[in-house]
């Protein structure tokens, strides 16, 4: 059966670490880093890559734009 | 499976707008003016009218919009921004002209534009963004603040015996024969994001057939005037606005 593999990119230096998408990602894939970026924000990154889903839920909520969403269907 | 075979240019589904300017957003973390923007610029985006909107900013948090959105805007003085979009749409009728304002912008100093521009039916978009607070200024109360709601100035919680009572511009508007459409939505979740953006690419369909005045307003969090963190404002806001500030359509055009 085919599966949906997703991922998601975050523009690190502009992510604000509000973590809105810690919270809407239905798969618990995102979390905040415990490193923090250019301006000190922890930014958000991928804690559990493999269950990403691509459902772009975290992208639609993210106040600032920095998640692009990457989904494919892989054989399994 | 390795991410990089993920990530590749043809399996790209969700970006950022290509109308917003390389800008970083002048927000607090977590505000939802930062959403807002994205789904104005989305439907304009997806309608192709980049080079025919005309966007009204207004005064507050969201004074430097035109510093994000790669469209033509006009910046209004405070509460103004009805009155200049309707300069602007009466002088250049095919244009898509839409304001974005706050709640002390909108429904505070410019409670009169706005309900003569709604009255009047004037053919505009105006996005209405409500945290029930004045944000920009450091979180004191607004018309918009619901009773018991702690602000700067109201440390105690709004007393609506001493203060008054909080004002449901949307409900007032929705009065006015010269509005066509009139709905409330939110931007917390993604349910509620993708309803307000169906809500917005309605108002801007109505203005491209000619329909007269559509009002969206969209409750928002201020988490920095509210005292919380980004996630627990959304939370405070689903269970104290909401009741008060109810989501969903409150006028719908009647004709098919």
């Amino acid at each position: 059966m085919a599966k949906i593999k997703g991922a998601i990119v975050v523009e690190i230096e502009k992510c604000k670490g509000c973590g809105v998408c810690e919270v809407a990602c239905p798969t618990q894939v995102i979390k905040l880093h415990t490193d923090v970026n250019g301006k000190g924000y922890h930014f958000a990154y991928m804690e559990n890559p493999d269950a990403c889903i691509g459902c772009a839920n975290c992208a639609m909520v993210c106040p600032d734009s920095v998640i692009s969403v990457y989904k494919m269907k892989v054989e399994a | 499976m390795d991410i990089k075979d993920i990530i590749k240019p043809e399996n790209l589904v969700y970006s950022k707008s290509k109308l917003f300017t390389d800008k970083a957003l002048s927000y607090c973390p977590g505000c939802g003016h930062g959403t807002a923007h994205k789904l104005v610029l989305q439907t304009i985006e997806e309608m192709g009218i980049e080079s025919e909107t005309i966007g009204v900013a207004p005064v507050g948090c969201s004074v430097l919009a035109y510093e994000f959105m790669d469209i033509d805007i006009q910046q209004a003085s405070h509460g103004r921004a009805p009155a200049v979009a309707t300069a602007i749409k009466r002088l250049m009728p095919e244009k898509f002209v839409f304001t974005y304002q706050g709640d002390g912008d909108l429904a505070a100093i410019g409670t009169a534009e706005t309900i003569h521009a709604c009255n009047r039916g004037e053919n505009i978009v105006i996005i209405f963004i409500n945290n029930g607070i004045y944000g920009m200024t450091g979180g004191q109360m607004a018309p918009t603040t619901i009773a018991k709601m702690k602000t700067s100035t109201s440390p105690y919680g709004r007393d609506t015996a001493i203060m008054g009572n909080p004002l449901k511009i949307t409900e007032l508007v929705a009065q006015l024969p010269g509005v066509y459409y009139c709905t409330r939505q939110a931007v917390h979740t993604a349910a509620a994001v993708r309803k307000a953006k169906k809500a917005i690419r309605q108002a801007f369909e109505n203005q491209k057939l000619k329909k007269g005045l559509s009002f969206v307003e969209i409750v928002s969090n201020c988490n920095s005037g509210w005292k919380m963190t980004p996630v627990d404002s959304n939370i405070w806001m689903e269970n104290n606005m909401f009741p008060f500030y109810p989501l969903g359509d409150i006028k719908v055009p009647t004709e098919k």
